[in-house]
């Protein structure tokens, strides 16, 4: 089933990573395997914030696991010096997910694949300001493993996840990096049904896909048709036509929110728009999980993109 | 005058947490929080939980003999007043999120918000008014009754209707009326693609445009019972003075399987 939201405040910031909380924690019914964030905090532009995890959070735990962990995680520090990064900050939020803040000017892709080549190592997210938190559990125990309250940021997407077409694992949990494109992601509620075709020509033009699941198909197929010249208002009708299945998806890049649904209208999506913020989600009960009076929501149609931007 | 409340005044309104995964309250206490005024009770459900709030409902109906119920601050909660078979009149001053009023059977329920997907579901008889939009299935499945939409409708409204009128005063998505089998649906403004596909019978009336037709669904004619009807309707829920519709009702073209592929007929032609 899974259940999305969005938000994305107008013009000021806000503790985007307690709303996101409240937003998905009120969706937990609507899929209790794991939760996922993808919060643009300030950002800087001479800096690069990167997520990455070195394994999963239901790996079998073996005798030199840590040890393995530390091993990688030290490699990882080498290859970033390696490629001409410099790290300003590295900390470790959990035994396997890393946050890493650098300085670099070069080529995105080449750091990330460089970077992926340490055994293990997946990188979650990667960009001037966009983060990308997800692992098993609801949203309160994601937001407190990650101490995600107080986060400050402009926009946010997030999902809870009912495993359908993948393991119930990070690698399988949303939202997901548009490798290798620096600061997009994109959250999924549906199955597609040409994934594989997807698959396999997006993997001809060299990109990696880490998981099995279908909807890292849209983040890697939005980030190709973005590489390629198009804006995201046109990438995303172009995918009403490519991608074949039941959807409603959401996409963040570093200024805008984007939204959306398939021909069918398969699958639900509620929206909110006030003077200070637009918000959305699968269920009413998200978005008034922060906005506690009666307001006035919609359904988008069928096939309808809507973009907004800071 | 007879008051129940022993609700604790907690100031701050309390964020309800339910354990999603398995059932939500196996053992819930029916809150008696309402304000009963003989036959007539309001209460505010803005810190009580689904299960709680339809037992509060059936509490009312069922002992105290209430006929007149205001809920306040619904909250957008998903099931709520469903399941009831009295004869009564039900206000939510509020939003209802999903399966709002399913399997009702006689209520007059009026929801000055909105409703979130497949409200009135399989509803028997009675009237529901809905002030603001309706998500998608709306009316899925009903038998009898009135469904009087003020805003717009989603996707699949009246799918697999069963009779009963569904009221639109604004646009409808894909695929309404699909697989409608009996009843009315009324939309005032304009129907999305695929209006009517595979239905069996029933009515569907548009005044906007329609965007594309559904398999075996074509234009009906006119007939003074549809104007009759149409003008009844438009009274009763003061929507003022019918606009022209265009009428589609089913081609029955499915109704006999044709055993012949396409290429088999043209040799037996």
């Amino acid at each position: 089933m899974c259940g999305i939201a969005g938000i994305i405040h107008r013009d000021a910031s806000s503790d985007i990573g307690t709303e996101m909380s409240r937003m998905l924690q009120s969706m937990k019914h609507r899929g209790p395997d794991s939760t996922g964030y993808a919060l643009f905090g300030p950002g800087r532009h001479d800096q690069v914030v990167i997520r990455f995890k070195l394994a999963d959070a239901n790996d079998p735990r073996g005798f030199d696991f840590s040890e393995r962990l530390e091993r990688s995680r030290m490699e990882v520090e080498s290859r970033l010096h390696k490629i001409g990064a410099s790290i300003e900050r590295m900390e470790g939020e959990t035994e396997y997910a890393y946050r890493a803040q650098i300085r670099y000017e070069g080529d995105v892709k080449a750091l990330a694949d460089y970077l992926e080549n340490v055994p293990g190592c997946e990188v979650l997210s990667l960009g001037r300001s966009l983060e990308i938190i997800k692992d098993l559990g609801d949203a309160e125990e994601v937001a407190n493993l990650y101490q995600l309250s107080g986060f400050q940021g402009t926009h946010a997407i997030g999902h809870v996840r009912m495993a359908t077409e993948s393991d119930v694992d990070i690698s399988g949990a949303h939202p997901y990096w548009a490798y290798p494109f620096s600061d997009v992601a994109v959250v999924h509620n549906g199955q597609l049904t040409n994934y594989f075709h997807w698959k396999r020509r997006l993997e001809r033009n060299g990109h990696r896909f880490q998981s099995e699941c279908d909807s890292e198909i849209i983040a890697v197929y939005l980030a190709e048709k973005m590489a390629e010249g198009s804006d995201l208002e046109k990438a995303m009708h172009q995918s009403l036509e490519d991608l074949d299945g039941v959807f409603t998806y959401m996409v963040v890049t570093a200024d805008a929110l984007g939204v959306a649904k398939d021909a069918m209208a398969a699958k639900p999506l509620v929206l909110y728009e006030s003077e200070e913020l637009v918000a959305m989600a699968s269920e009413e009960v998200a978005i008034r999980a922060i906005i506690d009076r009666e307001i006035d929501t919609h359904d988008p149609y069928e096939g309808e993109v809507l973009v907004w931007t800071r | 005058m007879d008051t129940v409340k022993d609700r604790p005044d907690t100031g701050a309104r309390r964020q309800i947490t339910y354990d999603a995964r398995g059932l939500s309250e196996p053992v819930a206490e029916i809150p008696k929080v309402s304000e009963i005024h003989g036959e007539s009770a309001r209460f505010d459900a803005a810190m009580l939980s689904t299960r709680q709030i339809n037992m509060e409902l059936r509490w009312l109906l069922a002992e105290r003999g209430v006929r007149d119920i205001t809920v306040l601050n619904p909250g957008a909660k998903h099931s709520l007043g469903v399941g009831i078979l009295q004869r009564c009149k039900i206000t939510f001053e509020g939003s209802l999120g999903y399966f709002g009023c399913g399997l009702i059977d006689g209520p007059e329920i009026h929801i000055t918000g909105r409703v979130g997907w497949a409200s009135c579901e399989n509803m028997m008889s009675g009237v529901v008014v809905i002030d603001k939009v309706a998500g998608s299935l709306a009316g899925a499945a009903i038998r009898g009754g009135d469904l009087v939409v003020h805003g717009g409708v989603g996707a699949r409204t009246g799918i697999d209707q069963k009779g009963g009128t569904i009221i639109v005063a604004g646009d409808a998505g894909t695929l309404t009326g699909f697989m409608m089998q009996r009843g009315r649906i009324i939309i005032c403004g304009n129907a999305g693609s695929n209006l009517g596909d595979s239905m069996y019978d029933g009515t569907i009336y548009v005044a906007g445009s329609v965007k594309s037709l559904g398999i075996d669904c074509v234009p009906g004619e006119w007939t003074d019972a549809d104007t009759e009807m149409i003008e009844r309707k438009f009274s009763i829920y003061g929507l003022g003075t019918p606009p022209p519709f265009q009428k589609f009702v089913c081609g029955k073209q499915l109704y006999n399987y044709d055993i012949l592929e396409p290429a088999e007929r043209k040799l037996v032609m």
